[in-house]
């Protein structure tokens, strides 16, 4: 090799890209995460056709008549504005989200604030595949097999204080990794919020999964809140920071604009929003084809003996 | 000439044809066939409301001729985009429907267009161009109304989002196109061309 020749050396040179992904994989060697931080550098096609499994015992309380959803239908038709507002945006960007290393705060009014590795919450109780139905507040709705369990058992863990009202979920908000974050539409981290006892409800699921197979981040990894009862956008995606308050936390939708989205935001056909009815929702895939008329939504998505209680005497037109 | 861009203006639909046979329509078929066709019902009117302007621009009375198969093609991809909503979204029930008319200003205003274009449409023959005479000129300036509802149709559907990106490029270019329609302009832009 004619190491004076500047021309043959530059062919030489490890591009800047492969050096990185290089220095990277070995970092992350170092760190000892092999495994799951590896595997898409290995192989980013045999890991789309071979997502890493989640084991997971089927909760026979969690089981529905309705068909479910398919995986691609669940895994393409997304809102995640973070990676653009179109539908097909999150399938199509979200592969620059890094959901490894992950960590989860949680704060506020608690006994012991703790932050959890994204390995230490996996292991934090046993997981449950449970399937539930998800309305979106635009009208659509899916049927859908999540991996993970109440969110009650890490709130537990953590200890509310008696002052504690409302649990606010914090998602990951990282111009880097998300480019849809460049448009102003609402304002960023995204932020939802439950009261507490809709957070300690059994049925409010921190989840991990879904078919059995950790989330695809376009669905929220590496963990997302699964609120069956409310609306999809009370369900925060990719979930940095768990927080306790007294006060009503102020949530991205009802900050865009409080008139169409509240905070409740339980999903009611009795109660439409401004712009269009909810008595009504059109199901994604339906087995009855294409051009199946819309069916009825029911009151708390079908889960009001499970929630109505939390409810009674209160005015749900008024705390929409 | 005009059977190639009539065959040309049926590709949109041909394309959901084939879309819909072959899986291609994503996971909200309905949702996708009702924005496609409502988006080329637009793309048409535009078209349409653009051959005055040629001809004054390229002293060609030729755009003229396509002008009335243009709107023709806007008004058939409207009634798919209204018969879609109509069939999947009120099942037919008029009652139902007229409530979301007169509540939801979105809605007004994309039913306004439709009930609009109606009259052109029928009004679009040689006989009744004839028949109507100096009345026609006048009815059919409806359009220009009807640029304006279609516009606030698509702005407010899209203030969900807060996304006016695609619909405020659709706005300039009715806009710009409306302008040409000011007597003065009008002039400029036949004036310019004499050079």
């Amino acid at each position: 090799m004619h190491l004076n020749d500047r021309k043959q050396l530059s062919h030489e040179i490890t591009p800047k890209a492969v050096f990185e992904a290089r220095r990277e994989l070995i970092k992350s060697a170092a760190a000892g995460a092999f495994g799951l931080a590896l595997a898409p550098w290995f192989s980013r096609e045999a890991l789309a056709s071979n997502p890493q499994k989640l084991l997971a015992t089927t909760n026979p309380n969690f089981i529905l008549k309705d068909e479910l959803t398919s995986y691609k239908d669940v895994t393409t038709y997304n809102n995640f504005y973070e990676f653009g507002t179109d539908k097909s945006d999150p399938v199509a960007y979200a592969d620059s989200l890094q959901t490894r290393p992950w960590t989860v705060t949680i704060e506020g009014l608690v006994q012991k604030p703790v932050t959890l590795d994204i390995d230490a919450l996996l292991k934090l109780a046993p997981m449950e595949e449970r399937i539930y139905r998800m309305r979106c507040v635009e009208g659509w709705s899916m049927v859908i097999p999540w991996d993970g369990y109440s969110l009650s058992k890490l709130l537990n863990q953590v200890q509310p204080l008696g002052s504690a009202k409302y649990v606010e979920f914090i998602s990951l908000a990282d111009r880097k990794q998300m480019p849809g974050m460049k448009s102003r539409i609402i304002e960023w981290p995204y932020r939802e919020g439950l009261r507490l006892d809709e957070a300690m409800n059994p049925l409010t699921l921190l989840t991990f999964g879904l078919y059995g197979e950790m989330l695809p981040k376009q669905n929220g990894a590496p963990v997302r809140l699964v609120v069956p009862w409310k609306y999809g956008f009370k369900s925060g995606k990719s979930i940095v920071k768990i927080r306790l308050t007294e006060e009503m936390p102020k949530t991205s939708w009802s900050q865009f604009d409080a008139r169409e989205y509240g905070f409740y935001s339980n999903v009611n056909p009795l109660v439409d929003h401004p712009r269009w009815s909810q008595a009504t929702e059109r199901r994604i895939g339906d087995p009855k084809g294409m051009f199946a008329p819309k069916i009825k939504t029911q009151m708390f998505n079908g889960y009001s003996e499970q929630v109505a209680s939390m409810y009674s005497g209160m005015d749900l037109k008024k705390f929409y | 000439m005009k059977a190639t861009i009539f065959l040309l203006a049926l590709l949109p639909l041909d394309r959901l044809i084939w879309l819909g046979f072959t899986d291609g329509l994503g996971a909200n078929p309905i949702e996708f066939i009702t924005r496609s066709t409502g988006t080329w019902a637009l793309v048409f009117l535009c078209l349409t409301l653009a051959m005055s302007p040629l001809r004054l621009i390229t002293h060609s009375i030729a755009w003229i001729r396509y002008r009335r198969m243009l709107g023709l093609l806007s008004f058939f991809y409207a009634c798919i985009h209204f018969g879609i909503w109509l069939w999947l979204d009120q099942n037919f029930d008029l009652i139902e429907m007229l409530k979301d008319v007169v509540k939801r200003p979105f809605i007004t205003m994309g039913f306004i267009s439709f009930v609009l274009l109606i009259p052109l449409a029928l009004t679009s023959t040689h006989w009744a161009q004839q028949k109507l005479g100096r009345r026609w000129m006048q009815l059919h300036r409806i359009v220009y109304l009807i640029a304006a509802t279609v516009v606030l149709h698509y702005w407010w559907h899209k203030a969900g989002k807060n996304d006016f990106d695609t619909v405020t490029i659709y706005a300039i270019i009715l806009l710009l196109l409306l302008s040409c329609r000011i007597p003065f302009i009008r002039k400029l832009l036949s004036k310019r061309s004499h050079v």
